[in-house]
């Protein structure tokens, strides 16, 4: 974090720049250093590197990966402190302005604007939190409305408590994190209301925090109306019913101070959309092979700005695989890997939300990710070529929360006669 | 007790357009508001349309002084360095039988002097609006916008700079008449003043009641509106009006481009009790979507990044048409009080010929001479409207600008700072955002309002706990964690 007088040089010439500098973007500096990258520039808006894991003083990062639970923070120093070893330029308070399809780099910083030229550019720019108006909850436009997020930086990161009688909308992970955080702190956590049948939010954490503090999850219901002219003095709910469409009568009114919004996240896509990379609307980040390239030949992507993970094990695994192909494409300028004119398209069929790769550009072992439309009990994965399943997988308990990964290899026969594959999963 | 010739009650923009007027003469003055910044209430909720005169029958107040007010936006906006965009606007007939409208609205802008109105057909207008469908329109190139809470701030702040005296968070709570002049109680202490001037908007009818019965009724109509994100701003170029509905007072919901590139649909018209029921509903939320797809049917969902409403101030209520024309005049039976009454729209396009109007009564009582020397406006650009040129040469005077705070809107952290040091002291969150657009993006202050707040506190000096959203009681934290106090 010492580089910020480095960029004061007007020009930058670098193998693999990566834009963000959260678990994803160091996971993929690190491989590509590994994998023979000789300059790597991290770079980040903030003055920390880490992203959001600093705000993260909670436990079970990295329990995939090192079978070590850890809280956030600590997950971060591990490879903030690899990155620092492997020397990565790690530039802070820095941020992009912009990127064109030459991988050429605007940044501005306190030393002024610089231009970057990268062999190959990382986009790990992370997501944003959705806000009040994502979702447009009518009534008043007090104060005491925060996203889970940020009512977690105030309270983690600077010590300023959001509120004392709380609801939290939305049972997203960082909004069941929070409920517990807050009640641990000494405030009144009312409840939890959830529009859907079930939580969102990984079922490790409505045990951890919901159930053990006897903290009420509300499902299948919605706040209709917001009161308060300054700050927040409650909200209306509701019950909905399986159309999701509010009961009328089943209306109640609860008195709070604060209201806590975790209604999911968006990636951040804002540079990759302005230099013109195709966006899946499924997933809304950047549509890839294989490699994590996007549309943009030597633009990769990685983290939750490709597409929200679950847990951060499978963010840095996927990050890492991003790094090295990063690096072999800037290392032997084969351009060859995104193959804009011969590809098998990847579409999501039924029971699917979304998966990843949207593309497959080469043949070989392809491993896919993907999340389901809702819970089941027993099910199949299937891939269907134009109506003929050559693919099965069965699986046991499958919910939306939780991403599903596996390896499926495309032969170069299936690469020259195929279009599109569609992945479907079965009762 | 302070002594002031004239004070003046309401921080909107019409309270502020006169504050403005008078800073230019040597006269002691004061503008009392009772939210913490000026354009707290309809001056900053509104389409920041600067009207042509199309709309106002002839020879009304309404009607006058928007065709002046249009006129001098020009070098006001040269004078106090904000934008106005001369983009236009279409009034579009969707059935053959709405042309009589547009032709009856082209009549009545004409005998108001409203100049180059002109008839177009569906092709002409698809030429210039491929995303917009309709059977011919009103085009009206004298219709401009303008962010209005920049125009009321400006006004405001070059007004205090040139010593009119601004109080905010300060809230007018009884008026007594004297021989020569007023008594005002307020929250923050007694004042006298020679003349008063009722600019309270919507709370006109209850600073009038502190000296006399009032002589009408206000009846507050409520209008919503969406902003879309600024991704999509090149779905309209223009302002894209429906044909008025007969007998209403309202314009109809719009479709207006705003300065900085987000679209704003609204405003809906709906009659309420309380003058401060500034909540949005489903309901409206829904019918602005739905209307607005009928002016742009491929107008895209998840597209909304914020929603607000703005209430009206009517002298006449839905029943009896809602049309009345402005008050403005002194009252008959307390000389020495100015009356503003009524100021709906077009007000904000009348405001700056309306404030001439009042420093021309002003002056029947007062002497006003011309103050030798004014504090002029240097014109401010935001960073990110700088050319890269401009950029570097700003880092280098002052490191801040470098440092980008607000990442949806660029904003650097020198003009929050900036922001932060008005001239009218007013210190909250909104505060910031209307001077500088900082939490005015599509993640609504997610990112950018810890940043904020860290310059407020080390900077400023500012305790957290008196952190304010936009008004006195509105705070933002409930302390520290963990807080150790002392017994």
């Amino acid at each position: 974090m010492v580089e910020l007088e480095r960029l004061k040089m007007s020009d930058l010439e670098v193998d693999i720049a990566v834009i963000g500098g959260g678990p994803a973007g160091l996971s993929a500096a690190i491989s590509a250093k590994q994998k023979g990258a000789k300059k790597v520039i991290v770079i980040d808006r903030n003055n920390w590197f880490g992203g959001i894991l600093p705000q993260c003083i909670h436990d079970g990062f990295g329990i995939e990966e090192t079978g070590k639970s850890m809280t956030g923070s600590e997950y971060a120093e591990i490879y903030i402190k690899k990155a620092e070893k492997k020397d990565i330029h790690l530039i802070n308070e820095t941020m992009v302005l912009k990127l064109n399809n030459n991988k050429d780099i605007t940044v501005i910083n306190r030393n002024g604007l610089h231009k970057i030229r990268a062999k190959a550019i990382i986009l790990a720019m992370g997501c944003r939190e959705k806000t009040r108006w994502t979702t447009m909850i009518p009534g008043d436009r007090p104060s005491g409305i925060f996203t889970a997020g940020v009512a977690q930086a105030f309270i983690n990161l600077y010590n300023i408590m959001v509120g004392k009688n709380i609801v939290v909308l939305g049972s997203g992970d960082v909004g069941l994190i929070m409920a517990r955080r807050l009640k641990l702190e000494g405030a009144n956590v009312l409840c939890v209301v959830e529009f859907l049948p079930n939580p969102s939010g990984l079922p490790r954490n409505v045990v951890q925090c919901l159930d053990d503090y006897d903290i009420p999850l509300l499902l299948s219901h919605t706040i209709t109306c917001i009161h308060g002219r300054e700050r927040l003095e409650g909200v209306t709910i509701a019950q909905v019913d399986k159309k999701m469409k509010i009961i009328h009568g089943t209306e109640k009114k609860i008195k709070c101070d604060t209201l806590l919004l975790s209604l999911g996240l968006i990636p951040e896509n804002e540079l990759s959309k302005a230099v013109g990379i195709k966006i899946d609307n499924l997933t809304g980040g950047p549509i890839v092979n294989q490699f994590f390239e996007t549309s943009i030949s030597g633009i990769f992507a990685c983290g939750n700005c490709l597409h929200v993970y679950d847990i951060v094990d499978n963010l840095s695994k996927d990050a890492k695989n991003t790094g090295q192909y990063a690096t072999e494409y800037a290392n032997s300028q084969n351009k060859g890997i995104n193959n804009n004119n011969k590809y098998i398209k990847i579409i999501p069929g039924s029971g699917i939300r979304y998966v990843i790769p949207q593309r497959v550009t080469k043949s070989g072992k392809v491993h896919f990710r993907l999340r389901v439309e809702k819970s089941k009990e027993k099910s199949t994965l299937r891939i269907v070529d134009k109506n003929k399943e050559i693919f099965n997988k069965k699986l046991n308990f499958v919910t939306p929360s939780n991403m599903i990964g596996f390896n499926f290899n495309i032969t170069s026969e299936l690469l020259k006669s195929s279009k599109n594959l569609e992945v479907v999963l079965d009762e | 007790m302070r002594d002031f010739q004239v004070a003046i009650i309401g921080g909107g923009v019409i309270g502020s357009a006169i504050a403005w007027e008078l800073s230019k003469y040597n006269i002691d003055a004061i503008v009392f508001e009772k939210g913490s910044d000026v354009a707290s209430g309809s001056s900053k909720a509104n389409s920041g349309v600067i009207h042509s005169g199309i709309n106002s029958s002839p020879s009304s107040l309404k009607a006058r002084f928007c065709v002046e007010g249009n006129q001098m936006f020009k070098s006001l906006a040269n004078e106090l360095g904000f934008q106005v965009n001369w983009i236009g606007k279409y009034v579009i007939a969707k059935k053959e039988e709405d042309i009589k409208e547009l032709e009856h609205l082209k009549g009545v802008g004409e005998k108001n002097n409203v100049s180059s109105l002109e008839i177009k057909n569906r092709l002409s207008v698809k030429l210039k609006e491929p995303n917009v469908d309709c059977h011919a329109a009103l085009w009206v190139p004298t219709a401009g916008i303008i962010e209005p809470y920049e125009f009321t701030i400006a006004l405001a702040e070059n007004a205090a700079e040139n010593k009119i005296n601004f109080l905010l968070e300060t809230k007018v709570t009884d008026l007594k008449k004297q021989k020569n002049g007023f008594k005002i109680k307020t929250n923050k202490g007694e004042f006298q003043t020679q003349l008063l001037v009722n600019a309270a908007g919507l709370n006109c009818r209850e600073i009038v009641s502190m000296l006399e019965k009032p002589d009408f009724n206000i009846y507050p109509c409520r209008g919503e509106y969406l902003v879309l994100d600024r991704n999509y701003h090149s779905l309209i170029k223009s302002m894209i009006y429906p044909v008025p509905k007969k007998h209403s007072g309202v314009l109809g919901i719009h479709l207006t481009p705003t300065i900085k590139g987000n679209i704003l649909i609204g405003p809906s018209a709906e009659f309420i009790d309380d003058i401060d029921d500034k909540k949005t509903t489903d309901k409206t939320m829904k019918t602005l979507l739905k209307e607005a797809k009928e002016i742009i049917p491929n107008l895209p969902n998840n597209s909304i990044i914020n929603a607000y409403s703005g209430i009206r101030c009517k002298l006449v209520s839905d029943k009896d048409g809602g049309w009345a024309d402005y008050r403005i005049e002194e009252s008959k039976k307390t000389p020495g009080l100015i009356n503003l009454l009524g100021i709906e729209s077009p007000g904000l396009t009348a405001a700056p010929a309306i404030a001439k109007k009042i420093v021309q009564m002003i002056s029947q009582y007062i002497e006003l001479g011309y103050k030798k020397r004014l504090k002029t406006v240097k014109k401010r650009k935001h960073f990110s409207e700088l050319s890269e040129q401009n950029q570097v040469k700003l880092i280098k005077k002052d490191k801040r600008w470098g440092r980008i705070v607000c990442r949806c809107e660029n904003v650097t952290e020198i003009e929050v700072a900036q922001a932060l040091s008005n001239p009218l002291d007013s210190k909250t969150i909104s505060s910031v955002k209307y001077r500088c657009r900082a939490g005015m993006g599509r993640c609504q202050g997610g990112f950018c309002t810890q940043h904020i707040i860290k310059i407020m506190q080390k900077k400023f000096g500012m305790n957290i706990d008196d952190i304010t959203l936009r008004s006195p009681n509105s705070k933002l934290f409930y302390g520290r964690t963990r807080e150790v106090k002392d017994e």
